[in-house]
C-alpha cells in the first residue's frame, strides 16, 4: 500500500521545526507503524539524509517508549493500541498522515519525534512508590488481597507511562498518568500507610509540569491500556479527603 | 515522602552518554512555593481549584433552576409574577427583617460567581502554559465535545450576559421603559425589543452548553464516581441543560413573537 507521511522534523530542542513529506510506496499492510519508520529511515540513510529520531523499545506494547501523534491522535486511530502495535492495515491506502511529537511543556522535544518524558519520573519519585524494607521476598499470601482489589489495582497498574494522556489532553494535563500511579498503590493494603501523604505529593508534583483536568475524557480514549477516568475521580476525592484527615492519627506524614 | 531534589536522572550517571544534554532538555525545575495555610495550599493546586469550581458550579446550578422556576410565573399573569417578586423580598420574615435573607442569598451567589470565574481564569492560564506550542497538524478529538471545548467561551458569554441582564431588569439602565417595582411590565417591555430577545436566546443557549459539560464534569471533580451511577451523570447534565434552555428561551421567544403580552 501507499502512504504519504508528513513528519515533523526538528534538529534539536531549540531549532525551528517543520513538516517534511515522504512518499512511502508499496509498503506491506502487515507492517507496524514503527516498521514503516524503519523503512523510511533506511531510505533516508541511503540518500545520505538524517534519519527521523523516534523513541521505541519493546515493540510489543508494554514499554511505553513509542510516542507519536498520528493523524491528530495519540498513537493513531486504533483504540487501546500503542504506536508499535498499530498496523498499516488499520490505515487508509493512499492517505496523507501527519506525524508529530507529543506537545506539552512537561515533554520538551529532544529531536524530531523524540520528547523527554523525565517529568513522569519526577512524579513517580514524589509518591509513586511504597516505603517497604527490601530484601528477601515475603511469604505468599501473608497479606490477603481480594481478587477484586487486585484486579482494580492491575487495571491502573497497566499504565506504561507513554504520555499519550498528556498528548491527547486539550489542557496538556497528566491526570490519568498520576491517577493510575496513585490508584494502583492505593487500592492495595500495602499502599494504605502512605495513602494521604502520597496523594498530596503526587498532585503537587504533577502540577509542576502539566496542566489541569477539565474532564474532556480524551486521555481515556487515547490510552493504549484503556485506563478509565474513574481513577481520576478517585484521585480527586482522596486529595480532598487528605485535607480533612487527621493524618497524625493515621500514622501518616503531613 | 519528601520531594527529591529536582535533577534529571541523567545527572546521576556522570559521564553517561549525552547526560548533560538530557539534563538540559528536562529544563530547570519550575519553582513552586506552596503556601503554609491549609486553605491557601489547597487553593494553590489545580485539583483544589477544580473542587471549588465544582461546588460553586453546583450552587449556581441551584440558582439557575430556582430562577427559571420563579420566572415561569410569567405565564400565570401579572399578579402572580409580581407577587412572586415581592415574596422573594419577604422571604425569611418574621425570623429575619425584610430582604435580609434575599441579600444573604445574593451575597452567596456573588461569592459563587466570583470563585467560579477566578478559578476558571487561573486554570486557563495554567493550561495555556502547559502547552505553549500547539499541535501543528489537525487534532482529531474523540471524546472532547463541542460543549467541553467551548466552556471558556460559553462562560464568558454567560458572565457578560449576567451584567446585561442586571442592567436590563434589576437596575434598569439598559431598559428605557423600566419602572422600579413593576417587574412584569419591565420584562414584557424588554423582551418586546427584537435585539434584546435575541441576546437572551443566544445567552441561554450558551448557558445550556455550559451546563451540559459542567453538570457532568462536576461529578468527576468532586470524585463522585460509581459505575452504578456513572451513566446517570450524563443524563442528569443533558436533562438539566435541556430544561434550562427550554424554560429560559421560551420566555423571550413567546414575548417577542407576541404570544405573551401586557
Amino acid at each position: 500500500m501507499d502512504l504519504n507521511l508528513k513528519v515533523w522534523r526538528q534538529a534539536g530542542p531549540d531549532a525551528p521545526g517543520r513538516f517534511e513529506t515522504y512518499a512511502m510506496r508499496g509498503v506491506s499492510e502487515d507492517m507496524s507503524f514503527l516498521e514503516l519508520f524503519d523503512v523510511l529511515n533506511e531510505q533516508l540513510e541511503g540518500r545520505g539524509e538524517e534519519p527521523v529520531a523516534f523513541d521505541h523499545d519493546c515493540r510489543e506494547g508494554i514499554c511505553g517508549s513509542c510516542a507519536m501523534m498520528i493523524g491528530g491522535r495519540a498513537h493513531g486511530p486504533e483504540t487501546g493500541t500503542a504506536t508499535c502495535q498499530l498496523h498499516l492495515r488499520k490505515l487508509v491506502d493512499g492517505d496523507t498522515i501527519a506525524v508529530e511529537p507529543w506537545r506539552a511543556a512537561g515533554f520538551p522535544i529532544i529531536k524530531d519525534l523524540a520528547v523527554d518524558r523525565a517529568a513522569f519520573d519526577r512524579i513517580v519519585e514524589a509518591g509513586g512508590y511504597i516505603t517497604a524494607p527490601t530484601g528477601s521476598a515475603r511469604d505468599a499470601n501473608e497479606i490477603l488481597v481480594p481478587k477484586e482489589a487486585a484486579d482494580a489495582a492491575m487495571d491502573a497498574a497497566a499504565c506504561i507511562g507513554c504520555g499519550a494522556c498528556v498528548a491527547a489532553c486539550p489542557n496538556g494535563a497528566a491526570q490519568l498518568f498520576t491517577a493510575a500511579k496513585y490508584s494502583h498503590l492505593s487500592l492495595l493494603p500495602q499502599g494504605q500507610p502512605e495513602r494521604y501523604t502520597r496523594v498530596v505529593a503526587l498532585v503537587e508534583e504533577t502540577e509542576r509540569w502539566f496542566g489541569s483536568c477539565t474532564n474532556h475524557g480524551e486521555c481515556e480514549k487515547a490510552c493504549p491500556k484503556e485506563i478509565s477516568i474513574d481513577f481520576i475521580a478517585l484521585l480527586n476525592r482522596d486529595y480532598v479527603k487528605a485535607q480533612l484527615k487527621n493524618r497524625a492519627l493515621t500514622g501518616q506524614k503531613r | 515522602m519528601t520531594h527529591t531534589q529536582e535533577v534529571s536522572t541523567a545527572d546521576h550517571r556522570g559521564g553517561a552518554d549525552d547526560a548533560d544534554r538530557l539534563a538540559r532538555y528536562t529544563g530547570p525545575p519550575i519553582p513552586v512555593r506552596r503556601p503554609r495555610h491549609p486553605v491557601l495550599r489547597f487553593w494553590s493546586t489545580a485539583v483544589g481549584k477544580k473542587w471549588v469550581m465544582a461546588l460553586s458550579g453546583l450552587a449556581l446550578l441551584g440558582f439557575v433552576l430556582a430562577h427559571m422556576v420563579g420566572n415561569l410565573k410569567l405565564y400565570l399573569g401579572e399578579s402572580h409574577f409580581n407577587e412572586y417578586a415581592e415574596w422573594l423580598r419577604d422571604l425569611g420574615e418574621p425570623a429575619l427583617p425584610r430582604t435580609v435573607l434575599l441579600w444573604g442569598m445574593r451575597l452567596g451567589l456573588i461569592a459563587a460567581f466570583g470563585l467560579h470565574i477566578v478559578a476558571a481564569a487561573q486554570l486557563t492560564r495554567i493550561n495555556h502554559k502547559a502547552r505553549p506550542v500547539q499541535y501543528q497538524s489537525h487534532r482529531d478529538y474523540v471524546a472532547a465535545n463541542f460543549a467541553s471545548r467551548t466552556m471558556r467561551w460559553t462562560g464568558v458569554i454567560v458572565a457578560l450576559f449576567v451584567l446585561f441582564h442586571l442592567a436590563d431588569l434589576t437596575w434598569g439602565n439598559a431598559n428605557p421603559d423600566f419602572v422600579p417595582g413593576d417587574p412584569y411590565d419591565n420584562v414584557i417591555a424588554s423582551f418586546q425589543r427584537v435585539p434584546v430577545a435575541i441576546i437572551y436566546i443566544v445567552a441561554n443557549l450558551a448557558l445550556a452548553f455550559h451546563i451540559f459539560h459542567g453538570a457532568w464534569s462536576m461529578f468527576q471533580s468532586l470524585g463522585w464516581n460509581n459505575p452504578r451511577w456513572n451513566a446517570v451523570r450524563r443524563y442528569f447534565a443533558a436533562t438539566f441543560a435541556a430544561v434550562i434552555a427550554i424554560g429560559n428561551i421560551s420566555m423571550p421567544l413567546l414575548v417577542v413573537t407576541g404570544v405573551v403580552t401586557k
